[in-house]
């Protein structure tokens, strides 16, 4: 958050819509994409090992999300990973600071829905240095209570200004209308009430019971032999007490009956549109189905449907697009798009439009195969910087996608007919039971929704 | 996280990368008849290239009532061209598991694709036939038009902080095109028409004005045919019309007050500094290491930790530039806390670069940031190309190989030296966002 205006620089204006497909690969990688390790204290290490650039980039994933928080608590899980740098038995905040930019390295711990990460990104020559430091910041934080104060301060001051931020405001409505108390549907309102009553125990309890060597993913990417990892990271990890493995109770999201609108009030120019419901989860075996399904629909930038109507056609909109988000519950998926208030009902008409089209009719022949030709073919641009291959990694461990996922994933995307896209359409998208937050000048507006 | 967070993290990364390459640069530079200069990079570490086309032509060529002229021809690059008609140019890209994208700023124009190594030819085609051939058709632009509107009312009509950050600019500079934004007034916007962005297109898109720079997996004996074969036939255009504007030396403090519809309030003052291709651009650049790099950085420490009156702070120096533009700090207020009080802590922190020397750990810390940068930056074939571009198109992609070094032997005293000659009050630019209720 602090970064947040942190580059006016140069005032780039970047016009289309970068495609950054929700996924991965072709058949380019013959050599497996890495190895999985596990240490004795339960650590399961994914090992890609990469001698190009005298560098290393480490990705952890840590069952420290916001779905394990006890009730009434939302917002603790992040907290707790963003305190886990602000102070070690060892190190204050300042120090840990100093440490890591001294060596031009990042260091960095946060929060998330089903997971907390921690990253690192270091020079090869400073490997110890920054082990050091991640593996400190994970074992021994001490959340002293001048900084448990500051990082509330901060994060309440972080959720008061995005209000400024359209798109986060939509966003948020459109979240907790579509999970209701569902831990994907905590919002910042939520965080924002809550906080101020926190206690340091709750910290201190949250780091007990969820941070530990059983529940972690570390995947290593980078100029780095086996033998050289496995053995830092016993040694750094030594004595590292097992974390919980307790599941929480989940609510389910609310039932939709009908189209629900939210209607919020905003004195500005554009009116802002989220349209969706609960979508899939990463698990589900219609997940390749969905994606190729959602780019032809709104995933697949200037080769998708919405961005063809309502931006090349009809230029309504700057940015209009679909996504289905797969986590480990089933994620949201959402059509979402601004456009001047004036034009926001013929937007949403659009919407419907394209959402009832791809649940009647077949997409093309030549819609499937540039699709399938995307996803297969854009593989190795999910795959060409060491950042990109760690979190690969971690997908692979946390989804069961197995180290062959690059040389599986074309068999996988190709497998998939027209009728299987009619099919998830239908199954997955329903048009008379969805959600529609529309933020903006309602007056200018006149929903007729 | 929306579009423009996405953009301001892409530019951050290029800022901390600045430091790439260092003395072997490995790039082989050609210039052909025609005027076009290529430049290529292999770097073999994985399976993809990227090849992109730097025109020097962004808002400072632009006239008063006609600004967004060069974004918005940008935005047409993508409606169709002689042997790609409407429609066709991303989907041939992505058909080709490639990504497409390009990006205007005050002085060039920059358009990209990212492929699997054995698709690079494919760019080449489709850049070298919107070169020459662009269709412009009239109620695409119109459309188009309307789309850019979209944008200016997302990124700036409806973002109070950036709607503040461009009447500074348009403040700061006087004489000069760098007061206009890149995406243009919305009233200019309005105005344009298809002949103006025709002209346009016809004045600055040529071979004469243009770079091509390939970073990736490729064999540069065999790649630089294929450039010829593609780009070789296209006639060298007129010569561009020179910029002559210069911006008179500043004579006292400007500010400008933006009050709007806003949560917290903002600060940001811009000093006017050289460019990279000045000396002083190396000192410059390490004191903003010092000044807003990193949690460590004096901005942070002590207008965000130790006094907790600023929600975010930081400092950027706008060096890669045809003509000098602003070195910004910047902060955005912590609720309950007074704009004055945040900005007195800024220029506290100035002036205490300006009367003590830097540390001797604060500098080496500036320059292994700037070390590590150059080593990690060889990370991405993009950024590296998106560096040769920008120097090149700005100055001379050799510059860039004398980076390191030059960091390497800036002294205390040099960073002392230029935080009073460029940081005075009478050289500054303030913008300041103040939050007001509407009914």
């Amino acid at each position: 958050m602090q970064n947040k205006r942190k580059s006016i620089k140069l005032l780039i204006i970047i016009v289309m819509v970068a495609i950054f497909a929700a996924l991965p690969v072709q058949v380019n990688a013959i050599e497996p994409l890495g190895k999985r390790i596990v240490l004795k204290n339960g650590m399961v290490l994914l090992l890609s090992e990469k001698h190009e650039i005298p560098m290393v980039t480490v990705s952890m994933a840590i069952k420290a999300g916001s779905v394990v928080e006890p009730g009434g608590k939302p917002g603790l899980a992040s907290l707790t990973a963003s305190l886990l740098t602000q102070g070690t038995a060892k190190r204050t905040a300042s120090q840990i600071s100093r440490e890591i930019d001294f060596i031009g390295g990042s260091l960095s711990v946060s929060g998330g829905d089903d997971y907390a990460s921690a990253g690192l990104r270091v020079l090869k020559k400073d490997i110890k240095t920054g082990f050091d430091l991640l593996s400190d910041v994970l074992m021994h934080p001490v959340f002293d209570q001048k900084e448990i104060d500051r990082k509330v301060k901060e994060t309440l001051a972080a959720i008061q200004q995005q209000k400024e931020e359209p798109a986060v405001i939509a966003g948020e409505a459109f979240t907790k209308a579509v999970f209701g108390s569902h831990p994907y549907g905590k919002t910042s309102d939520d965080v924002a009430a809550f906080l101020p009553k926190l206690v340091r125990q709750d910290v201190l309890d949250f780091y007990a019971r969820r941070y530990g060597p059983n529940d972690v993913i570390i995947a290593v990417v980078g100029d780095v032999t086996e033998k050289e990892i496995v053995s830092l990271l016993k040694e750094q990890f030594k004595g590292w007490k097992n974390a919980e493995r307790t599941e929480m109770e989940r609510t389910k999201p609310p039932v939709i009956g009908s189209v629900i609108v939210k209607k919020l009030d905003k004195n500005i120019t554009q009116a802002n549109i989220a349209m969706g419901h609960v979508g899939i989860s990463r698990e589900n075996p219609d997940y390749y189905a969905v994606m190729i399904m959602n780019y032809i629909l709104g995933g697949g930038g200037f080769s998708s449907r919405l961005m063809d109507n309502i931006r090349d056609n009809r230029g309504l909109a700057y940015d209009v697009h679909s996504s289905f988000s797969a986590q480990k519950d089933p994620g949201p998926f959402r059509a979402w798009m601004q456009t001047k208030s004036e034009s926001a009902n013929e937007s949403i008409d659009e919407i419907f439009k394209e959402l009832k089209r791809i649940r009647t009719e077949p997409v093309s022949e030549k819609e499937l195969a540039d699709a399938k030709a995307y996803l297969t073919g854009s593989f190795p641009l999910r795959m060409d910087t060491y950042a990109k291959i760690a979190g690969m990694l971690t997908a692979i461990e946390i989804y069961n996608l197995g180290m062959d996922y690059p040389q599986k994933y074309p068999a996988l995307i190709n497998a998939v007919t027209r009728e299987d896209i009619l099919r998830v359409a239908k199954k997955y998208i329903d048009p008379d039971r969805m959600v529609i937050v529309v933020l903006g000048n309602q007056e200018k507006i006149k929903l007729k929704y | 996280m929306t579009r423009l967070k996405k953009m301001m993290v892409t530019v951050l990364l290029v800022l901390s990368a600045s430091a790439s390459f260092g003395q072997e640069m490995k790039v082989s530079e050609t210039i052909l008849p025609n005027g076009l200069k290529v430049l290529l990079k292999e770097e073999h570490k994985s399976p993809v290239v990227t090849f992109q086309i730097w025109y020097r032509v962004g808002a400072r060529n632009e006239q008063l009532g006609k600004t967004g002229m060069s974004h918005l021809l940008e935005h047409m690059m993508f409606k169709g061209s002689k042997n790609y008609g409407p429609k066709q140019f991303s989907q041939v890209v992505q058909r080709n598991g490639g990504n497409d994208n390009a990006f205007t700023s005050k002085d060039y124009t920059a358009y990209f694709e990212n492929f699997a190594a054995d698709r690079l030819e494919i760019a080449m085609e489709l850049e070298a036939d919107r070169m020459q051939n662009l269709l412009l058709e009239p109620k695409a632009f119109l459309s188009e038009r309307d789309v850019v509107k979209e944008e200016r009312r997302m990124r700036y009509e409806d973002d109070p902080t950036n709607m503040m950050v461009e009447q500074m600019m348009a403040t700061a500079f006087s004489a000069h095109p760098y007061q206009w934004p890149v995406i243009g007034w919305m009233a200019d916007l309005g105005n344009l028409t298809r002949d103006d962005l025709y002209q346009h297109y016809r004045t600055y898109y040529a071979p004469n004005n243009a770079t091509i720079v390939i970073v990736g997996d490729f064999d540069a004996k065999k790649v630089l045919p294929l450039v010829k074969k593609h780009f070789g036939s296209i006639p060298r255009g007129p010569e561009v019309p020179k910029v002559g504007a210069e911006e008179p030396k500043q004579q006292g403090e400007k500010r400008v007050i933006v009050k709007q519809e806003a949560e917290l309030p903002a600060i940001f003052a811009g000093y006017k500094v050289p460019t990279i291709k000045h000396p002083d651009a190396y000192a410059l650049n390490v004191l903003q290491g010092i000044l807003s790099s990193g949690k460590s950085s004096r901005l942070y420490k002590s207008l965000i930790y130790d006094k907790q009156i600023a929600l975010y702070a930081g400092g950027d120096y706008d060096d890669v530039s045809v003509d000098p533009h602003l070195f910004y700090v910047y902060a955005g207020v912590m609720p309950g806390k007074s704009t004055e009080e945040v900005e007195k802590a800024i220029y506290a922190e100035i002036e205490r670069l300006k009367n003590d020397p830097v540390t001797d750990e604060e500098l080496q810390k500036a320059k292994n940031q700037a070390e590590a940068s150059f080593v990690m930056s060889q990370d991405s074939v993009f950024y590296q190309a998106m560096l040769l571009g920008q120097y090149e198109t700005v100055a001379n992609w050799k510059l860039f190989g004398q980076y390191l070094d030059a960091i390497r032997a800036v002294k205390k005293e040099d960073v002392q030296r230029v935080a009073k000659a460029y940081f005075t009050e009478d050289n500054r630019t303030v913008g300041i966002l103040v939050p007001v209720k509407k009914q």
